[in-house]
């Protein structure tokens, strides 16, 4: 017990300083941009003008337990900008057949990504609120951010969720989010 | 340097190499061999004998050039050139022609890409298993796989292209039949796991049958076909009488020992203790049902009567992680598991898709995505009371179910059998996922979806007495399974 608490308290001391670096340097500039003002937009409108890449996005596949990937275009930006435009791109609203495995109005804070390639993906507590739980449907949740970036971002190896700026047990009640998760093409049909 | 060349490129010429075996040549008509000559490593066939069997004339000319003649079209062979005119086209050879004797040889290659080209069939040479397959004929390469999966083992056979198959039992033996004309397959197919093993050996029965051979602690089988890409993959899950030694942790095929003898006599002891988590609670209601059906009052009713059966029937303490309606952490329910030393940890809960149609069961191990391997343990020496020192094993509260991994495993497969035909299953029954409340279980543990709550017909099914009762028998019997099984004297 210990152990834990002393490598969660270093754990959280490191996220927090990171978290503030990041914030004096990327916020700011992330304001600047246009691609922030996209994201509200994106992709239900027409397209803003200007470069695409072809992105993978996953949804939630026939049988109600896997994500099958789709390939959409999607704004193309720098960096740890780019993922935030595949992250918006992944929480738009879809039309049937599609159907998301992300709950409806979750909103993404903020986004950041560490030289180790660990990506943090802040979203708003719609994320928990609205979530219909269940094991399978909790699984493809989590599977939906963390495969949209490592799927499309050879630098993310992997994605850590975070609520409301914070650290999260989960979302429902079962997959752990305490480490960042590595790319699961195992659920992707 | 280049003497020494020389002089070795002849003495391979000159060396007997042995002799490789023969093209089996498939078509309608049959199959027949065709002999095969290695020369400095490279096969070839001779020309004549292709010249009988695919209708051509061969003629050699006074510049030595060979020229081979079907139905009109051409194949020239120069001495001394890896190289064919095929029609008057150029095409590449690994080897020239080369003579020997009276006979002139060509590498096999010459087939597919000279002949292939001209012939009026299809002309499929495969290499690596000696094997020419003219015209359309269905010969899918078959690959076959053995592995140990408890509680028993699995086949794994692949062909490619797709063939589909029937499985039979014929008392000790398991007869595959492939829709097929021939199969390309290694012979034999299987080499023997070993003399314990549950399957002895693969043998080909005739061109488009497989014989599995059983070792006397079979109890039966299950066969699934699944589609991979071009592939056809057929799954033989077979599974051991209990008792079976393999199954301990230590799970790994010792080809060379002998099988312990059978144990005998009553049960071991050890289990003595099992947690069974209802899960969510309190605020946390879990998924609800469109009936109204909470998952957290399902997952407590189902854990109580898990309870009752288990103490009842089988004499083993069942601790609950909470019998009210109270919402726990994870960590809270691992520890009630952890602090009282459990010997099995099941948590229940009750599914939910976004899909209103899917439906069934599914159990879930833990997996540690990455945290990567089970670290290795660090043992430290601390001091006791009244002096002195113990070694104690330090486990990090989070990676503790690395250690019961296999164990786990183990009982998802036993429950997974004892839902059969008792709880309906989803299409992929188990599973693993990075599973908070199983993460820090310091013994085998699973989590149990029972079925989804957003299937209409399943949330009245999960909430009726015939469910719930089929579903506490089938884990019931699980745990005298997993029981019967586990190294007597418990963890």
């Amino acid at each position: 017990m210990t152990l834990r608490a002393a490598t969660t308290v270093a754990g959280v001391s490191l996220l927090v300083a990171a978290l503030t670096a990041f914030g004096f340097f990327a916020l700011p500039r992330a304001l600047r941009t246009p691609a922030t003002t996209a994201l509200a937009a994106v992709p239900a409108g027409p397209a803003p003008p200007g470069r695409k890449i072809k992105a993978r996005l996953f949804y939630v596949s026939e049988d109600g337990t896997h994500l099958v990937g789709v390939e959409r275009d999607v704004p193309f930006a720098e960096g740890v900008e780019q993922a935030r435009e595949i992250i918006a791109a992944q929480l738009a609203p879809v039309t049937e057949p599609l159907v998301s495995a992300m709950p409806p109005g979750t909103s993404l804070r903020a986004i950041y990504i560490t030289d180790r390639g660990d990506a943090y993906v802040d979203l708003g507590h719609e994320v928990v609120d609205a979530h219909p739980g269940g094991t399978s449907n909790e699984l493809l949740t989590v599977y939906t951010i963390v495969d949209a970036l490592t799927a499309n971002l050879p630098g993310v190896q992997a994605v850590q969720i975070l609520v409301d700026g914070k650290e999260a047990p989960t979302l429902a009640g079962h997959v752990d989010l305490r480490q960042p998760l590595a790319k699961n093409l195992a659920l992707v049909q | 340097m280049p003497f020494l060349l020389v002089g070795v490129l002849i003495g391979d010429l000159s060396s007997q190499a042995p002799t490789p075996p023969p093209l089996t040549m498939l078509s309608k008509d049959g199959r027949r061999q065709v002999a095969v000559t290695l020369v400095n490593d490279q096969e070839f066939v001779a020309a004549a004998d292709l010249a009988v069997i695919f209708q051509l004339s061969v003629r050699e000319d006074a510049l030595g050039a060979l020229t081979l003649t079907y139905k009109g079209k051409t194949i020239v062979l120069t001495p001394d050139q890896a190289l064919a005119s095929v029609a008057g086209r150029l095409v590449s050879l690994p080897a020239p022609a080369t003579r020997s004797g009276q006979r002139w040889l060509v590498p096999v290659e010459f087939i597919s890409r000279a002949l292939g080209p001209i012939y009026d069939a299809k002309l499929d040479l495969r290499k690596p298993s000696h094997l020419l397959v003219v015209g359309d004929l269905r010969v899918p390469r078959v690959t076959v796989r053995y592995d140990l999966v408890a509680p028993g083992g699995r086949l794994t056979i692949d062909s490619m292209p797709r063939a589909t198959s029937t499985v039979t039992q014929d008392s000790e033996r398991l007869t595959i039949k492939f829709d097929a004309d021939a199969l390309d397959v290694s012979n034999p197919p299987l080499v023997a796991p070993g003399p314990q093993s549950l399957v002895q050996a693969v043998r080909i029965v005739d061109a488009t049958t497989l014989g599995v051979d059983l070792g006397p602690r079979f109890a039966g089988f299950r066969a699934a076909t699944q589609p991979i890409d071009t592939t056809m993959r057929l799954t033989i899950d077979v599974m051991a009488t209990p008792s079976d030694p393999a199954l301990g942790p230590a799970a790994a095929p010792a080809p060379t020992t002998t099988e312990p003898p059978p144990a005998l006599g009553p049960p071991s002891s050890a289990i003595r203790t099992i947690a069974v988590d209802p899960g969510h609670g309190g605020a946390d209601e879990g998924v609800k049902g469109a009936g109204g059906t909470k998952e957290k009052d399902l997952t407590l009713a189902v854990a109580r009567r898990i309870k009752a059966t288990i103490e009842a029937g089988l004499g083993i303490r069942v601790i609950l992680t909470r019998d009210d309606d109270r919402n726990l952490t994870l960590d809270d329910r691992t520890a009630v598991a952890n602090n009282n030393k459990v010997d099995l940890f099941i948590s229940l809960h009750a599914n939910a898709s976004l899909r209103p149609s899917t439906s069934g069961a599914s159990i879930y191990c833990a997996t540690f995505d990455r945290k990567g391997q089970p670290p290795s343990s660090a043992a430290e020496i601390v001091p006791t009371f009244g002096g002195g020192t113990r070694d104690i094993e330090l486990v990090a509260w989070d990676l503790a179910q690395t250690h019961h991994l296999d164990q786990s495993t183990a009982f998802a497969s036993i429950l997974e059998l004892q839902f059969h035909d008792r709880v309906p299953l989803a299409a992929q029954p188990v599973n693993r996922a990075p599973l908070g409340v199983l993460e820090s279980a310091n013994m085998p543990a699973v989590l149990v979806e029972m079925g989804f709550l957003t299937n209409e017909a399943q949330e009245k099914q999960l909430a009726g007495n015939d469910f719930q009762n089929a579903l506490v028998q089938a884990v019931t019997e699980a745990v005298v399974k997993f029981r019967d099984v586990l190294p007597g004297g418990g963890r």
